[in-house]
């Protein structure tokens, strides 16, 4: 056990993945002679060469689409993205053949690829820059999408998403390079679809994932001094999602949040709810209650910013809410 | 089936379906050569016509997209290769597929949407795959497969092998993003792929003049550092110089690493699918066109330059037919695709269906 930040963890995951397989290689803008834009990759080049890692031009459709034809003829590649905002560019690549390969050939190909970078709104960084796109990939089935919130979970999780023989879309938190936190050292593998309490309680069911997490932890220890105790169910993995933990969860507290830092409109929060619903109906006290980002492109003026995305206060009003405290 | 004929028309060699690899033409002579592609060309036309048929019968449905007209394109480019080599196609590839080791009766049945067909039903025409023969699949959106061929060239080079990719895409592809960063890539990295525009002038009904400013599709290479070559229609229609021409770039990718970007001139005898009536086009224009069908050319060529017997041909159309015509029997007769083995497709674990837990 190390104390590492979660920058330094999916670095550690590389590593050792590209050790131990030499099939895995790493592309993206700026992750080698730069050491990578977010400095996740620091080292890589020095340590694994040219040929393993690899800088690409500002091409994302162009590296995407390299990397899934590498991955269908066995090779398993990391393809960074700068951030996820600049996926879109390759969205088609993602989504209509990454996706689908494996199904559109009845099983004779795969396609074991991680598509990896940083999601999520950061400070003042506009509209193109800021969004949380979980929701538009986790809509396509053939993919699946992971967000750690923790620097050993982020290592567990890469490592896992290295091995598996699907493709992996892997958003870390931008606002989470520099979280310190006890990592495992060596073997540290978590099977993809399993989430995690991260903090026990009996009151309430607060389901939260990817940086939110954070926002979650404050607003459940202000809830405590007001005597709510709050249940946090992290999943993890978003697309397979742990619907039993959150269900097990609800069951026991009878009341539920769902905290997300994207749109609300069609989203995955949307789809924990509808579980929810499906599952926990007669075990509900009150509606289930969601926080999310404002319906609105995110506006660059740091006071418009902070009223826009979910904060502390937020949370804690929609806690309040779903226990009839408010 | 890949099938090579003795004089005689017996067969010298053949491989059929599900056997590794599919044929070394270095092995064989040039009239050998061409009754075998000529084989191979006239197999497609006809899979492809009975399958215009089953469609206007209601018997196939969804997009079908036709290649006749283009056959030289596909079997003379890929006669260029060895057997362990790659080809990533379009949404047109019926032929490529075939020829690449595929079968009639692989086409026909996912055509049909059965579960004997190559990809099990899933794909249908426009998503034709063959692990078994390294054909890596027909793709749906315009240009969107051209950076995957430069992954898998990518993944040879990678891993220190001289095996080569041909990626097919129409001219309709070439104003598309995709295209472009394919084929940088390839430049850049000096990746072992030959790019194939079948230039069958017509981007869907508009014509190339309304699409490229720039109508000789080569001139784009030199911006990626990418060799270029350019059959004009006369090469196009004759399957023996495709496979002469598009042989120099396999070697010259093999070899040195150098990728290349071929244009051929084709002509697709029918429309874009089959909802299309092609008004966009005249009649004069596809008569003309059809005097230069590859079929026919290779035909003649096979009596005039090879000396070979009408009887012979006749005998070789003979076995085509009948081969189709089990094809389209297997076609019909085999079960429909099977929903329970599709939830198995799409992700490496079972059982994923999101809705059960």
């Amino acid at each position: 056990m190390a104390r590492l930040s979660y920058r330094e963890a999916l670095n550690q995951a590389m590593a050792e993945e590209m050790s131990r397989d030499e099939n895995v290689f790493l592309m993206g803008e700026e992750v080698g002679h730069y050491q990578g834009a977010y400095k996740v990759s620091q080292g890589l080049l020095q340590k694994f060469g040219e040929r393993r890692v690899i800088d690409t031009p500002i091409a994302e459709t162009g590296f995407a689409g390299v990397g899934i034809g590498a991955a269908m003829v066995g090779l398993r590649p990391i393809v960074e993205f700068m951030t996820w905002n600049f996926s879109l560019v390759a969205i088609d690549q993602i989504i209509n053949n990454a996706a689908k390969i494996r199904f559109m050939s009845g099983g004779q190909f795969k396609v074991p690829i991680v598509f990896r970078g940083p999601g999520g709104a950061a400070h003042q960084l506009g509209a193109q820059h800021s969004q949380a796109l979980e929701s538009m990939y986790a809509n396509c089935p053939g993919l699946k999408v992971v967000m750690p919130s923790t620097p050993a979970d982020a290592k567990g999780l890469l490592k896992t998403a290295i091995r598996d023989d699907d493709p992996v879309v892997f958003i870390e938190g931008e606002l989470l390079y520099s979280v310190q936190g006890e990592v495992p050292d060596g073997e540290h593998v978590i099977p993809l679809g399993k989430g995690d309490v991260k903090r026990e309680g009996s009151d309430c069911t607060l389901v939260t994932w990817g940086r939110m997490l954070y926002v979650a932890l404050e607003a459940a220890e202000a809830l405590a001094k007001e005597g709510v105790s709050v249940e946090i169910i992290d999943p993890r993995t978003i697309r397979p999602l742990d619907t039993e933990l959150i269900v097990r969860s609800v069951k026991k507290t009878n009341r539920a949040v769902v905290l997300e830092e994207g749109n609300a409109f069609a989203s995955v929060g949307a789809e924990v709810v509808s579980r929810i619903h499906q599952h926990c109906f007669d075990d509900l006290d009150a509606p289930v209650e969601r926080v999310t980002r404002d319906e609105i492109p995110m506006p660059y003026a740091l006071e418009l910013e902070d009223q826009v995305v979910p904060t502390v206060q937020k949370v804690v009003a929609a806690v309040k809410r779903a226990s009839y405290l408010a | 089936m890949i099938a090579i004929f003795r004089r005689d028309m017996t067969i010298l060699r053949a491989e059929s379906a599900g056997t590794a690899g599919g044929w070394d033409a270095g092995t064989v002579d040039d009239r050998a050569l061409l009754l075998e592609l000529y084989r191979q060309m006239l197999s497609i036309r006809r899979v492809e016509e009975a399958a215009a048929k089953a469609y206007a019968q209601g018997k196939i449905g969804g997009f079908l997209h036709l290649g006749i007209g283009q056959e030289a394109v596909c079997v003379g480019a890929i006669a260029a290769l060895k057997p362990e080599d790659y080809v990533v196609a379009t949404y047109r590839e019926h032929g490529h597929y075939m020829a690449k080791g595929g079968t009639a009766k692989g086409v026909l049945a996912e055509l049909y949407g059965k579960s004997t067909g190559c990809s099990k039903g899933m794909g249908g025409s426009m998503h034709l795959f063959d692990a078994a023969h390294n054909f890596l699949g027909g793709y749906g959106i315009v240009g969107g497969h051209v950076p995957l061929a430069a992954g898998v060239a990518f993944a040879s080079k990678y891993r220190g092998r001289k095996d080569v990719t041909l990626c097919f895409f129409g001219d309709g592809s070439v104003p598309q993003g995709a295209f472009h960063e394919g084929i940088s890539l390839a430049g850049l990295w000096k990746l072992p792929v030959v790019f194939i525009c079948e230039n069958n002038q017509y981007s869907m009904g508009t014509p190339l003049y309304r699409t490229l400013a720039v109508p000789d599709v080569t001139e784009r290479a030199s911006g990626y550092a990418v060799a270029r070559d350019r059959l004009d229609r006369e090469a196009g229609s004759d399957v023996l110089e495709v496979r002469r021409r598009i042989g120099a770039a396999v070697e010259r990718a093999r070899e040195t690493q150098q990728p290349t970007l071929v244009e051929v001139i084709t002509y697709r005898f029918r429309g874009h699918s089959m909802s299309d009536p092609g008004n966009y086009r005249t009649k004069d224009e596809i008569e003309e066109w059809k005097q230069r069908d590859p079929v026919t050319v290779a035909r003649e060529k096979l009596k005039t330059s090879f000396q070979v017997s009408e009887d012979e041909i006749v005998s070789l159309e003979a076995h085509v037919k009948a081969e189709v015509k089990e094809a389209v029997e297997f076609a019909e007769k085999s079960p429909v695709a099977d929903g329970k083995a599709m939830w198995d497709w799409i992700y490496a674990d079972k059982n994923t269906d999101p809705r059960r837990f």
